[in-house]
């Protein structure tokens, strides 16, 4: 008897003592939606709900520029696909601007900045799907993760988010910054991940 | 007789250090989840009450759920493995990774791996498996075991970390600044994560619909330790299944408000197989170990509710013997209210050993209102209290029972020994040299005995 036959014999003999199996309990996934997180319009929403949870929204790519520089960070990269939305304007502004993300030089890249497939409102997060990520890595191992998505690309709740996940092979949802609070409950940002968690509209 | 619940024995040794943090981290945390549910629901009981129908009906028809959750897997590209035992989950996980030689991988923090005591066997088969989840990287470092499922150093303060990272070489100097303390941990780990050859993580929800894997963090090392790896491998438990997608919607909104207070956890994955061809970073293999190891004999149980759990904690956090006495007191992997009923019955042999840990509860119910999928924590604890009863564990406390027995049943003795006992009165019972005798009135005074009076006045006032 295989592991598996020896599990399933074991599960089914112990489902033969349960009398009144539960019933699925239908139900309409609005019930989920969180009325005070949505209020206003779908970028509102975000905004708000993505400050609250440590992000930023940046207006344009010359704010970016601003706000990297501000930070002391001058050197990242940049989706090629996005050079033209923001690369180039970075450039411009003096940042050095790298197209390949090659991870033998990953403490280079101090922003990175990649496609996100979407957002959700409700909960500010920003939704990276494989099919769009130039490379995972580039998304997490720089000090600040820029993520460019369009504005009418914001999912409105959680329910709606999941709807859309698609047929891609992985999908993160990244709600603002890496954290922990493991030491003495202090919340610190910047773990394992981005210490700023950025999204633009493109 | 065992004198004192082991518990409670703990409880009265931890140091004051030790008791403050974890009684000064839990009460926080039991307030963020009250604060965000109630922010944000004006109903957050309803939710919590369908998350736990869900389960349950999944739980029902878990065999058909298993079944269409291990072909959604495969459809995706996923190798499947069934354990049936802890060992053979262990044995399954170093196979795969002696079949591909691999010998240094992370590990994203996982309760079903500190289940089976998973990283000292692959440390013993040469193997370098490093966690690193902050809390868990120096839980490992201090060889400690995690006293809280989802914060596992609640019990340790800065001034010892720092001179963990000391001791062993994290760090060259002594600083004990919670930042400073991260930033070395993220410095160190990353090289790690960059050298690693496999992941391995555990799961917090499978849909049997689509076989995603839903893994959360905070911190992002799962989507770290996944990155450069080629290899991943996910350990689940068998009851972590949900029906649908849709569902996951329900218990993400629960499980990050309900552990730490957030609308969701940073870092949500979804991962339905290896990464796309077009995706330079991420593993080209992928398996979910799917592992029984005692979880259909809960099943078969009538404490088949605790498997509802999603392991978020709020029991431990709001749970007045937990706080008083830390994860630890629990003897087991998992501790607090939760650990109380899941340990017994899941180290199933070994439920005599921790067939005290039922008995470590108020019943206050502060846990089952709490519970994101409505657990009735108390009824299994006195379920659990029962079967102890029912086989005859010796349990701390325990009063021998046959001489009230013997009074009882004989009404003529009985009233004898009513009116007898009023010798006690006079007697010297606070010095009687009797242990256990000792230890009761240590903590309480006896009233005066009144043994036969009630029969009295009933009969002088029949006449």
């Amino acid at each position: 008897m295989t592991s598996r036959d020896r599990i399933f014999s074991k599960v089914r003999s112990a489902l033969e003592g349960v009398k009144d199996k539960a019933a699925y309990p239908d139900y309409d996934p609005a019930v989920l939606n969180s009325a005070p997180r949505l209020a206003g319009t779908l970028t509102e929403a975000f905004t708000r709900n993505l400050t609250a949870a440590g992000g930023n929204r940046i207006g344009s790519p010359a704010e970016l520029a601003g706000f990297l520089q501000q930070a002391g960070l001058t050197r990242g990269y940049c989706d090629p696909a996005l050079m033209d939305a923001i690369g180039n304007t970075l450039a411009s502004h003096g940042l050095t601007v790298e197209t390949v993300y090659d991870r033998s030089r990953y403490e280079d890249y101090q922003f990175g900045i990649t496609r996100a497939s979407g957002a959700i409102a409700e909960t500010g997060s920003l939704i990276l799907d494989d099919a769009l990520t130039s490379d995972r890595l580039a998304a997490l191992s720089p000090w600040v993760h820029v993520a460019a998505l369009r504005e009418d690309e914001i999912h409105r709740s959680v329910p709606d988010a999941i709807a859309a996940l698609g047929p891609s092979r992985n999908v993160l949802w990244a709600t603002g910054p890496s954290k922990t609070a493991d030491v003495e409950g202090i919340l610190i940002e910047g773990v394992h991940g981005p210490g700023e968690q950025v999204a633009i509209f493109i | 007789m065992i004198d004192h619940q082991l518990i409670d024995t703990y409880a009265r040794e931890i140091s004051d250090e030790k008791q403050t943090s974890v009684i000064t981290g839990s009460a926080a945390s039991t307030e963020k989840r009250y604060s965000i549910l109630h922010q944000d629901y004006e109903d957050p009981n309803a939710l919590r009450k369908l998350a736990g129908a869900i389960k349950d009906h999944t739980l029902h028809h878990l065999d058909r759920y298993l079944e269409q959750a291990e072909s959604s897997l495969k459809r995706n590209g996923v190798q499947v493995h069934f354990a049936d035992s802890g060992d053979e989950a262990k044995e399954t996980v170093l196979k795969i990774l002696q079949e591909r030689e691999i010998t240094r991988l992370t590990k994203s923090k996982s309760m079903a791996s500190e289940e089976i005591h998973l990283n000292p066997y692959l440390t013993e088969n040469g193997i370098e498996c490093l966690e690193s989840d902050l809390g868990e990287f120096i839980i490992q470092l201090d060889d400690d075991v995690p006293s809280h499922i989802v914060r596992p150093i609640i019990h340790k303060n800065r001034r010892e970390i720092a001179r963990t990272f000391q001791r062993e070489g994290i760090a060259a100097d002594y600083n004990d600044d919670p930042e400073t303390i991260t930033r070395r941990a993220r410095v160190f780990l990353r090289e790690k994560y960059m050298q690693a050859q496999a992941v391995i993580t555990g799961g917090n929800f499978i849909s049997a619909e689509s076989g995603r894997i839903v893994l959360v963090t905070n911190e992002g090392n799962s989507r770290f330790g996944m990155a450069p790896s080629r290899v991943h491998i996910a350990l689940v438990g068998i009851e972590k299944i949900v029906p649908t997608d849709r569902d996951l919607g329900v218990f993400l909104n629960l499980l990050g408000r309900s552990a730490t207070g957030q609308q969701l956890t940073v870092y949500t994955e979804f991962i339905s197989g290896p990464k796309d061809d077009s995706q330079p970073s991420g593993p080209e293999e992928m398996h979910v170990v799917l592992m029984n190891n005692g979880r259909s004999d809960v099943l078969e149980s009538n404490c088949r509710e605790i498997l509802r759990c999603i392991r978020c904690s709020a029991c431990q956090n709001v749970c007045p013997v937990y706080r008083q006495a830390s994860g630890h007191a629990y003897r087991a992997t998992y501790g607090g209210p939760v650990g109380a009923v899941l340990s017994p019955l899941l180290f199933g042999d070994q439920f005599p050993d921790l067939a005290d840990l039922p008995k470590a509860s108020s019943l206050c119910g502060a846990c089952n209102e709490v519970c994101p999928v409505d657990i009735p924590i108390p009824d299994l604890l006195l379920r659990l209290r029962n079967k102890a009863k029912q086989e005859h564990i010796p349990q701390p406390g325990d009063v021998p029972m046959s001489p009230f027995a013997t009074l009882a049943t004989s009404p003529s003795l009985w009233r004898t020994a009513m009116t007898m006992s009023k010798a006690m009165n006079h007697l010297p019972i606070e010095v009687a040299p009797v242990k256990p005798l000792q230890e009761w009135l240590g903590q309480r005074t006896l009233p005066e005995w009144h043994g036969g009076d009630f029969r009295k006045w009933l009969k002088d006032r029949k006449k």
